[in-house]
């Protein structure tokens, strides 16, 4: 999933996509100097990766943020953070007497 | 978002006096709140069990990878392996690195854990038991943390 977000191109969609509504591959190289087909490629390693959805209307299809897998990894790495956060303290005090 | 935690402490204590803190297995457990059955080795796989409250028992294990006397200490371990049934020497563990600096206070350590992408989805959320509904909240915690991270 870092590899997936690890992009400047698809982090952008990636905010866009924030929104909470499905957008469609025009909608989302309006504005962009990144190509049709380049755009559709990065939503397809969001989507391998889980962030992303895609949902037909129709005859097109429009991509959709998945928010669960980000925000579980932040709470993750959140948690691991302040069991680390505290083991540290336990050290400080430790060595410092 | 970094697939890295890195934590940084300024420590009142001699870079040896550190080091002993964090390589000398009694001392280490002490602080670290796990009892471990025997000393450190590189390259080898050092054992015990936690002793940190509501984990007491739990079967702690890590594999050492480098001892450069005051300067790193490192090993490689499957964080929060709670589950006793499980086994979780197929996923790939995580790196955990103390490096010692020598300041003018006394000692710099930079704790670094890296690999986290690859811990299995379902492995993270037994670390834990938060349930956080709110799909308004989540997008807002997503949308805060791509554009810190452009």
């Amino acid at each position: 999933m870092f590899a997936a977000l690890g992009d400047p191109t698809r982090l952008a969609l990636v905010a866009k996509l924030s929104a909470g509504s499905p957008y469609s591959i025009a909608q989302l190289t309006t504005g962009s100097r990144i190509t049709r087909q380049a755009i559709t490629k990065h939503l397809r390693v969001l989507e391998r990766a889980g962030i992303v959805r895609c949902v037909r209307a129709g005859r097109e299809s429009r991509f959709q943020l998945d928010p669960e897998p980000i925000a579980e990894l932040k709470q993750y790495l959140d948690f691991v953070s302040e069991q680390w956060d505290q083991a540290l303290g336990r050290l400080k005090a430790f060595v410092e007497d | 978002m970094n697939d890295r935690i890195e934590k940084r402490i300024e420590l009142k204590a001699p870079v040896s006096r550190v080091w002993r803190a964090l390589t000398d297995y009694r001392e280490f457990g002490t602080w670290f709140q796990v009892k471990l059955d025997g000393p450190f080795v590189a390259g080898q796989i050092s054992r015990g069990h936690i002793t940190y409250p509501g984990y007491e028992h739990l079967k702690w294990e890590v594999v050492v990878q480098k001892m450069e006397p005051e300067r790193l200490f490192s090993f490689t371990w499957h964080p929060y392996a709670v589950d006793p049934k499980k086994d979780y020497s197929q996923e790939t563990p995580t790196l955990v690195e103390f490096r010692l600096e020598k300041t003018a206070a006394g000692t710099l350590l930079v704790v670094t854990e890296s690999g986290f992408d690859k811990i299995p989805r379902d492995r993270r959320q037994e670390a834990f038991r938060k349930n956080d509904g709110g799909w308004a909240q989540q997008m807002k915690n997503i949308e805060l943390h791509v554009t810190q991270a452009t």
